[in-house]
C-alpha cells in the first residue's frame, strides 16, 4: 500500500488544505479508506467519460479541417440555421412552460377543493416518460389520427395536423416540461409566506404589484432551476424528434444525420461538443445564479 | 373561501393542462386494445395487439429490466461510497469531482454516446454486448444516485453518529455498514427507484449504443412507432405504462412520506 500513502502524502501538503485526502475528520475513515471508497467512482468517470471526451476532442482536431471544425457550426449555413432554430424553440418551450406552470402551480398550492390532489397527480404523470413515448403522445394529440385533427375536422371540416414538424416538437417538449416545472413551482410556493402578501395588500399594493414584488421573487429559484432543465432537455433531446420525423432541423437531429447517414464523424463530434458545451454553460450560469440548489432529480431524458 | 372569476379561470387553465397531459395517454392506452383504431372504439376490444407485442418484443423488454437491475447494482456499489466521501469531505477536489460526475446529465446523451462509440466502438466483443449499453446507463444514472444519497447524508448528523459508534469501538467498515448505510436508507431507496426508472426509459444514449441483438424497451418502442401499425405501437406503450407506473407511485409515496417526516421535524423544533 506504499503507493497509496505516497499519494496521500503528496496531496496533503499545506498548499491544498481542502484536499479530499487531507487531514482526517474525526470519526471518518482514514484517507486510505476514503480513497478506496472513491476509487470505483473515479475509475468509472475516468474510463467512460473523461477519456472518451478527450478522444473525441482529439478526433475532431485530426479531422480534415483540424481545429477549425469547431467553428463549422457558425460558418455552415445549415448548421447555423438549425442552431438558431433549436435555441429559439428551446427558449420558447421554457418560457411557455414557466408561465403556464406558475399560474397552475400557485393555484394548486393556494386552493383547497375536491379533486386537487388528483389534478396534481395527473399533471406530474409524464415525469418518467422517455422521449419516444412523449413523441407518440404528440402523435396521439396532433397526428393524422389525433384528437385535435378529429375535433377540428368535426367543427371546421378541416383536419389540423401539426405533429410531424417543429411545432409538434414544441408540443412534445412542453409535454415533457410541464410536470417538472409544476413540481418546482409547487415546492417553492409552499415555502412562500402568505403574511408577506397580506402585508403588501394591506399597504395598498394592487394585485400585479403583489405578483411582481412578492410572489415572483419567492418562486424565482425554483423557476430558474426547473427552467434550466427544460431548456437543456429541449436543446439536447433526441427521442421525441426521432419519433416525430427525422427531417426536423434541430441540432441533435442534424448530429444524428451527419453521424449515421453521412458518416461525417469529425463534424458530428464537433457539433456534439459545441451542443454539450452550450448546454453545460447554461446550466452552470443558472447554478451560479441561484446557488447550489439546482436539483438534477426531476430530470429524465426526452 | 371566495370563488370568483379568478378562481374559475385558473381552474379552467389547470384542467386544460391536465387534459393536454392525460388525453393522449388515455387515447394510446385505448388504441392498444382496440380492434381497429381507424374505425374507432366501435370496432371492439381485443388483446391481440398486446399478445403480438409480447411475441415480438419480449426479449427487448426483458433486456431492459435486466440492464436496469444491473445498473442499479453498479450505481449502488459505486454511488453510495462516493456520496459518503463527497459529504464527509467537502472541499475543492470533491467539488470538482462532483461537477465532473454531474456532467453526463448536462451533456446531451447523443454526444456522450458518440464519445463512447469513438472510444470503444472498435472493441468488438464489448461493443456488441449489452455491457456497452449498461456503460451508458451507469454514466447517466450515477449522478442521480449520488445526489439522492448525499442529500440524505448531509441532512443527518453523520459526525455525531460516527463518533458515537467509534467511541463504542466500532471500526470503519462496521460503522459504514451498520450506522451510515441504514441511516441513509431513504436516500438510497429514492435513488434506486430513480435509477431503475431512468434506465428503463433511456433512449438518447441507447439508440446510438444498441445493436440489432441488443435492443432495449425504448429502442423497440421507437422501432414499433416507425414500422408497425398504430395499434401495436399503442399496445407497446400500454405495456410500458404498466411497467413504469408502480415505480412512479412508489417514488411519489416515498417523496410524500419524506415531506411529512420533515414537516414533523419542523413542528417539533417550533414547539421546543
Amino acid at each position: 500500500m506504499s503507493w497509496l500513502s505516497n499519494i496521500k502524502e503528496g496531496r496533503s501538503r499545506p498548499s491544498l488544505p481542502l484536499s479530499v485526502f487531507g487531514r482526517a475528520a474525526p470519526g471518518a475513515g482514514s484517507p486510505v479508506v476514503l480513497a478506496f471508497l472513491m476509487m470505483p467512482g473515479i475509475i468509472v468517470v475516468a474510463a467512460f467519460f473523461l477519456i472518451p471526451l478527450a478522444l473525441v476532442v482529439m478526433r475532431v482536431a485530426d479531422g480534415p479541417d483540424g481545429w477549425a471544425t469547431y467553428f463549422v457550426i457558425l460558418t455552415n449555413g445549415w448548421y447555423f440555421a438549425s442552431l438558431v432554430q433549436t435555441l429559439l424553440m428551446s427558449a420558447g418551450v421554457t418560457l411557455t412552460a414557466l408561465i403556464l406552470c406558475s399560474i397552475c402551480g400557485l393555484f394548486l398550492v393556494r386552493n383547497q377543493f375536491a379533486g386537487r390532489s388528483m389534478l396534481t397527480a395527473l399533471l406530474t404523470l409524464p415525469l418518467s416518460f422517455p422521449g419516444t413515448v412523449v413523441g407518440f403522445m404528440v402523435i396521439m394529440l396532433a397526428g393524422r389520427q389525433g384528437v385535435i385533427g378529429s375535433v377540428s375536422d368535426a367543427i371546421f371540416g378541416e383536419k389540423l395536423v401539426f405533429a410531424y414538424e417543429i411545432s409538434g416538437l414544441f408540443i412534445g417538449y412542453l409535454y415533457f416540461s410541464i410536470p417538472r416545472v409544476i413540481l418546482a413551482v409547487m415546492a417553492s410556493a409552499e415555502k412562500l409566506d402568505p403574511q408577506l402578501e397580506e402585508a403588501a395588500r394591506s399597504l395598498g399594493a394592487p394585485t400585479w404589484r403583489v405578483v411582481k414584488d412578492v410572489i415572483l421573487p419567492g418562486l424565482m429559484p425554483g423557476l430558474i432551476s426547473s427552467g434550466a432543465i427544460c431548456f437543456a432537455t429541449a436543446m439536447g433531446a433526441f427521442g421525441t424528434a426521432f419519433t416525430l420525423a427525422t427531417d426536423i432541423d434541430v441540432l441533435p437531429m442534424v448530429i444524428y444525420t451527419e453521424f449515421t447517414r453521412n458518416a461525417n464523424v469529425a463534424v458530428a463530434a464537433a457539433l456534439s461538443i459545441a451542443l454539450g458545451a452550450m448546454t453545460w454553460v447554461v446550466l452552470f450560469v443558472v447554478r451560479c445564479f441561484v446557488g447550489n440548489s439546482t436539483d438534477v432529480a426531476p430530470r429524465g431524458g426526452a | 373561501m371566495r370563488r370568483n372569476w379568478k378562481f374559475y379561470s385558473q381552474l379552467g387553465l389547470t384542467i386544460v393542462l391536465c387534459l393536454f397531459i392525460v388525453v393522449p395517454v388515455v387515447m394510446s392506452a385505448l388504441a392498444g386494445v382496440t380492434v381497429n383504431v381507424f374505425q374507432g372504439l366501435s370496432s371492439g376490444f381485443t388483446l391481440r395487439w398486446i399478445i403480438e407485442v409480447l411475441d415480438l418484443y419480449t426479449d427487448s423488454i426483458l433486456l431492459s429490466l435486466w440492464i436496469a437491475l444491473v445498473c442499479l447494482v453498479v450505481t449502488l456499489v459505486v454511488g453510495v461510497p462516493l456520496a459518503y466521501v463527497l459529504v464527509r469531505r467537502p472541499g475543492r477536489w470533491t467539488r470538482l469531482f462532483e461537477e465532473l460526475l454531474t456532467l453526463p446529465v448536462a451533456i446531451p446523451g447523443l454526444a456522450l454516446a458518440l464519445a463512447l462509440l469513438i472510444t470503444y466502438g472498435g472493441v468488438s466483443g464489448y461493443r456488441s454486448s449489452w455491457l456497452f449499453i449498461l456503460t451508458g446507463h451507469v454514466l447517466f444514472t450515477l449522478p442521480f444516485m449520488v445526489r439522492s444519497v448525499a442529500a440524505v447524508m448531509s441532512a443527518m448528523d453523520m459526525k455525531m453518529l460516527e463518533e458515537g459508534a467509534a467511541s463504542l469501538g466500532a471500526g470503519f467498515w462496521r460503522r459504514f455498514f451498520t450506522v451510515i448505510v441504514p441511516n441513509a436508507k431513504p436516500g438510497i431507496l429514492a435513488g434506486a427507484l430513480m435509477v431503475v426508472t431512468l434506465s428503463i426509459g433511456e433512449f438518447n444514449l441507447t439508440w446510438m449504443l444498441h445493436t440489432p441483438l441488443t435492443k432495449t424497451l425504448p429502442v423497440g418502442l421507437a422501432d414499433a412507432y416507425a414500422s408497425m401499425r398504430l395499434e401495436i405501437g399503442s399496445a407497446y406503450t400500454l405495456i410500458f405504462f404498466v411497467l413504469i407506473m408502480p415505480l412512479l407511485i412508489a417514488m411519489q409515496t416515498l417523496a410524500d412520506r419524506g415531506k411529512r417526516a420533515s414537516k414533523r421535524i419542523d413542528t417539533a423544533e417550533d414547539t421546543l
